[in-house]
């Protein structure tokens, strides 16, 4: 397709313009520096509650979470996976089909730990993502972008005794969503992963430095701190890098989770 | 203590199809095992409509109470890189079904124990969604455990009608109906009672 789709009439007429958006993310960061100002804690999370990401106006709860202090529950350990639950070739994208896929060849890579700088080991890591032209191998994404026979966009591992994983793949490409008029998600790739209490479950998206998409983005700008937003970023890193074959790039996660999975290893 | 700070989270999103559910992700109870029971329901954002892209995880304890929890989920093929399914055999605790265009979702499992003497066992469950910027805990209590449920110190001082949203109710012989309302509003569900772990 050489020119973009036309909208059918009268498709979505009530999405709000990037303008509108932006003035609205301006909005939330500024509360939550006043409320900071004024001594309010640290908000490492994204609010489930965050107006200019449109869908998540009805899918946050509006009652407070109901805090569970019993240092005993079971929410503190968690499934175990382990070699059957992962080939040796699932963390390699590009070798998932018979040719190449299209793309800048990548290899991602960092360590799990958590809260207290230990490793989490032998726990899995499952990422997805578009291919080079923006486009997910799902049926639900309507986005005119060639979709790329040799790219499904899907891996996982199992950490190492570091906490490390890694995978090879190909830079995503930013994509269109209808959140509002001409929003575009930066380029990114989501991650699963888990530890070793099912509280410190955590799903994400890595972001690449420097994407120019980053401040009209509210999923990435949901999380208004600016040190915390920050944390989602990868680093390029050189020495990652593979001469004539691929780029490198540097993530580690930190797992968040309860106090009580602070305390030695076994106590459960 | 701690020192690190954590990473955020995002969303799931819409388009987590291709890798995280797995055949038999909600057939945690080994194949065929006599005292399988069935827990089913619906998802529902805050206009009572289903949520057809949310995915959810189960954790929980054996019959036995047992936690240690075992590999074997996801098993995959090392010859063409596909799914094996789960060997029918083991009980891993771990489950993952994402709803479906009505917003349902099954798991058949075994009943669990006590995870310690005199708890009261549930079912953990994980909620993902688009739309949803930071997953969400509750727990899933059969009906049997409704009194030790009311003497929860915690749970059991909520009101009773948000304490009945961790209740599964009883459909027929070892089915059970466990719905998830993420935000309250109009219609007959009550918004769902979610868990913090500070
Ligand atoms: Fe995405």
């Amino acid at each position: 397709m050489s020119t973009p789709p036309t909208p059918p009439p009268g498709a979505a007429p009530s999405l709000a313009s990037q303008r509108e958006i932006d003035r609205e993310i301006a909005a939330l960061r500024q509360s939550y520096v006043d409320l900071r100002a004024g001594g309010a804690p640290e908000r490492l999370h994204p609010d489930r509650d965050y107006l200019p990401y449109r869908s998540s106006a009805l899918r946050h709860p509006k009652q407070p979470l109901v805090a569970i202090e019993d240092p005993e529950v079971m929410e503190l350990t968690g499934p175990v996976f382990g070699v059957t639950d992962v080939t040796a070739l699932d963390n390699d994208l590009t070798r998932q089909h018979a040719g190449e896929p299209l793309g800048e060849r990548l290899t991602v890579t960092g360590r799990v730990l958590d809260r207290d700088g230990r490793p989490v080991r032998g726990q899995l890591v499952e990422i997805w993502q578009a291919n080079a032209a923006g486009r997910y191998a799902h049926q639900r994404d309507d986005h005119p972008a060639p979709l790329d026979p040799n790219f499904t966009g899907v891996g996982r591992c199992l950490t190492d005794d570091e906490g490390r994983y890694q995978f090879t793949t190909i830079k995503p490409g930013p994509y269109p969503w209808r959140n509002h008029r001409n929003a575009w998600r930066p380029a990114h790739i989501h991650f699963s992963l888990f530890g070793t209490a099912f509280t410190q479950r955590l799903v994400t998206q890595m972001y690449f430095p420097g994407d120019p998409l980053f401040p009209y983005d509210p999923i990435l700008q949901s999380v208004t701190d600016d040190a915390a937003r920050q944390r989602l970023v990868a680093t390029y890193d050189h020495d990652l890098s593979v001469p004539e074959w691929s780029l490198g790039y540097r993530w580690d996660i930190v797992l968040d989770g309860p106090a009580a999975t602070w305390m030695e290893e076994g106590r459960l | 203590m701690s020192t690190l700070p954590p990473t955020p989270s995002q969303t799931v999103g819409p388009f987590y199809g291709y890798a995280l559910p797995f055949p038999g992700g909600g057939d945690i109870a080994p194949a065929g095992h006599p005292d399988t029971i069935t827990i089913r329901g619906v998802v529902l954002d805050g206009a009572g409509q289903p949520i057809p892209d949310a995915l959810l995880e189960i954790w929980q304890a054996g019959p036995d109470g047992d936690l240690t929890g075992r590999p074997g989920s996801m098993r995959r093929d090392p010859v063409t890189g596909g799914h094996l399914g789960r060997n029918g055999v083991d009980f891993t605790g771990f489950g993952r079904v994402p709803t479906d265009a009505d917003g349902g979702w099954v798991v058949r499992t075994l009943p669990p124990g006590p995870h310690r003497p005199g708890a009261t066992p549930y079912l953990s469950v994980c909620v993902f969604a688009r739309g949803l910027l930071h997953h969400l805990f509750t727990r899933i209590y059969l009906p049997e455990h409704a009194d030790a449920l009311a003497a929860d110190p915690v749970l059991g001082a909520l009101p009773p009608e948000r304490r009945a949203t961790l209740l599964a109710t009883r459909e027929h012989d070892r089915t059970y109906r466990f719905d998830i309302r993420l935000q309250g509003g109009d219609g007959p569900h009550e918004e769902t009672v979610f868990l913090a772990f500070p």
